[in-house]
């Protein structure tokens, strides 16, 4: 009897010490090259936010973070991927700008049993039919902003619209979210290349030739830079006003801002968001970093308090897929847009607010909350997963 | 069909035109004279946007900061032709495309040494940061405008050295045969010294002539390289005059092409799909003409004398 139970206790020390000692292994998939090198640096800034706060531990576990670069190419993001799930045998993978790198290297993790948190990009394969139960996503589908910035169209009387994106996976989704829901007519359309097209003076040309109430774009990261460099040039703003998506961040805000002013976007977030979770982030981003955190970032800090989350439901012990998993969807935790409540297909179904870009008090350009635009929307994708 | 948007196109196609045709003047000097592949030209570019951007800084003005550059860019040709790029004149151009291809890299990383990885801004002065009225009713940026009169005014230049000055007449020799120049006892290496560095000059204007319009930031010349390779192609390796006629076709056809081919597209297919093929396709147009040349005429359109 005394042998059995020492031999229990000697077998649940050991298996228990195994728990504490293994530490949680984090992979992070971004852009830390090339002109996006910034936003990929961002979303750094954010989980490292995250994991201080953290003091580095997750549920009693030390925490081990690897960020790779994907250099904003699919291949390459597919072969960072794969390194960290096979070589350097991690729990978790997150970040993820592009739609089109996520969808590279997405089979490559939730086949393998890793759980991939995405940080970004939401294409709408991922969220419909080829959706998978070890995909969570701590930042929304393609296609929400454009569906709330449609109902913003359709709210200011806008009739005819022109609509400008890139030629790649997100920008298919946002044009399609769009149309979705704005009721006026759609009067011209252009998919410029991606990322090679810089230059878009024919497509300001065509804007001016077809005479829009309004002109939509999405231009992310280097692009928006560049488009509304240009859009001001060219002189349309006063008979075309420009409703945009992802084109203006905090990140290009420092450069852009004085063109940039007043110009109204919709997004789940922006920095004065009234949450507690928020406020903890902001906060201590500007601590940290001495200026506002882009959206990039505030999805990265939530997906490494998605983890934290989870791993503490199950006490450290991540060996068991099913429980982490189900940890994972509870989601409980304060994310910096409030409680976040996962739809079948793990997407956040969330508010979108209209927002617009304003000078702070102390001179700074920032983007604010206008108002609500859409309550607890889930993707129109959710119904094509079968999870 | 709007007559008045194909106007305000072809202007646009003219100022990309005006911005390749800098650039292969450069390239196709240096391939037709030297026999030398540079793909290092994107990089000259580049550096040409950032110095732009950091002289307008320090004068506060764009116009001296774009003085400033073209004698700093003239420098640096002749440096990295003197440092890196004379041991390799003997070499195969495989050899020299792996060399050039590092001067890639080196020059990226600089860059992102010196001056981060964010990029920068050229500011423009208020009198170029407006538009005129040159087709009535359309309002067109100065600055584009201002593009096209100064390509122009390059290539009037061009068109005076080279065939006017005793340096355009050797420029012309060593396109057509090298060794006889040699033999007649010309010196050669002074004289490819020279004409890198006015291929690195040239570039380094169009690059600061495309810094107010794209933003300065590394790896800015690596899309436009291919396209000014088309160009130089097309145009006959070696001769200025099918470098301007061939960098002003591949403008035109690029923002035509993008800009009509939509419409085109739509009335056989969907108009989802016409917009998602039709920027493929526009890209690839450029390549067609490229292919077409190769197979009539392999020289290209204008090879200098003496090469067929």
């Amino acid at each position: 009897m005394f042998k059995k139970l020492a031999l229990a206790s000697v077998i649940a020390l050991a298996t228990s010490s195994v728990f504490a000692g293994e530490p949680i292994k984090i992979g992070f998939v971004t852009t830390l090259s090339t002109g996006a090198g910034v936003i990929g640096q961002d979303m750094r800034d954010g989980a490292e936010l995250a994991l201080d706060q953290l003091d580095r531990k997750m549920g009693g576990s030390d925490v081990t973070i690897i960020y790779e670069d994907d250099g904003f190419k699919p291949e390459i993001g597919k072969q960072k991927t794969d390194k960290l799930v096979k070589k350097d045998k991690v729990d978790f993978v997150s970040g993820y700008i592009w739609s089109h790198v996520l969808m590279a290297s997405y089979k490559k993790v939730v086949d393998n049993d890793v759980f991939l948190i995405g940080s970004n990009a939401g294409p709408s394969t991922i969220a419909g039919k080829r959706c998978h139960e070890n995909f969570f996503s701590t930042s929304w589908q393609n296609d929400q902003n454009a569906m709330a910035m449609g109902e913003v169209l359709n709210q200011r009387g806008i009739k005819r619209l022109y609509i400008m994106a890139p030629n790649y996976a997100a920008g298919k989704n946002m044009v399609a979210g769009v149309k979705r829901t704005f009721k006026g007519e759609v009067v011209g359309q252009d998919m410029t290349k991606f990322p090679a097209q810089l230059d878009f003076s024919a497509e300001l040309a065509k804007v001016r030739a077809a005479k829009p109430d309004a002109l939509w774009v999405f231009y992310p990261g280097k692009h928006g830079v560049q488009f509304l460099k240009q859009y001001s040039q060219s002189k349309l703003a006063k008979d075309v006003p420009l409703y945009n998506i992802f084109t203006i961040d905090n990140l290009s805000l420092p450069r852009v801002g004085e063109w940039a002013e007043g110009s109204l976007m919709t997004q789940f977030w922006a920095p004065n968001l009234d949450t507690p979770a928020n406020k903890r982030f902001v906060d201590g981003f500007k601590e940290k970093y001495d200026r506002y955190p882009s959206f990039y970032a505030a999805q990265s800090y939530d997906s490494m308090m998605l983890i934290d989350s989870a791993v503490r439901k199950v006490d450290g012990d991540i060996s068991d897929k099913d429980a982490v998993r189900a940890a994972l969807t509870e989601a409980d935790f304060e994310s910096v847009r409030g409680k976040i409540n996962y739809g079948n297909n793990h997407f956040p179904i969330q508010d979108f607010y209209l927002t617009k870009v304003i000078k702070d008090s102390d001179g700074v350009y920032t983007t604010e909350i206008v108002n609500k635009v859409l309550s607890n929307h889930q993707d129109p994708y959710a119904s094509k997963c079968k999870i | 069909m709007n007559w008045l948007l194909l106007l305000e196109q072809v202007l646009n196609g003219f100022q990309l035109g005006m911005l390749l045709f800098l650039l292969a003047a450069g390239l196709t000097l240096v391939f037709g004279i030297m026999d030398f592949v540079n793909l290092a030209h994107g990089s000259l570019y580049m550096m040409g946007a950032f110095f732009c951007a950091t002289f307008s800084e320090w004068t506060n003005s764009f116009l001296f900061g774009a003085l400033l550059t073209i004698p700093a860019t003239f420098i640096l040709g002749v440096v990295v032709e003197m440092v890196a790029l004379r041991r390799l004149y003997s070499r195969n151009h495989l050899d020299q495309v792996l060399a050039t291809f590092g001067l890639i890299l080196f020059f990226n990383e600089l860059v992102r040494l010196i001056w981060g990885p964010v990029g920068l801004d050229i500011a423009l002065p208020d009198f170029l940061n407006s538009s005129v009225e040159i087709i009535p009713g359309v309002p067109y940026p100065t600055y584009r405008l201002a593009i096209i009169v100064l390509g122009l005014a390059v290539a009037l230049l061009l068109y005076w050295i080279i065939s006017k000055t005793r340096l355009g007449m050797l420029i012309r020799a060593g396109a057509s045969n090298r060794e006889m120049m040699g033999a007649l006892g010309i010196n050669v290496q002074l004289l490819f010294t020279l004409v890198f560095g006015l291929g690195a000059t040239l570039a380094g204007i169009a690059g600061l002539m495309a810094g107010p319009i794209l933003s300065v930031e590394i790896g800015m010349g690596r899309s436009i390289i291919i396209l000014t390779f088309v160009v130089i192609v097309i145009g006959g390796i070696g001769s200025i005059k099918g470098a301007f006629i061939a960098a002003i076709l591949v403008g035109i056809i690029d923002t035509v092409g993008r800009s009509f081919l939509p419409d085109i597209l739509k009335l056989m297919v969907s108009s989802d799909a016409a917009s998602t093929a039709a920027p493929a396709i526009s890209s690839m147009l450029i390549y067609f003409m490229m292919a077409l040349v190769l197979a009539i005429r392999p020289q290209g359109l204008f090879p200098p004398k003496g090469v067929a």
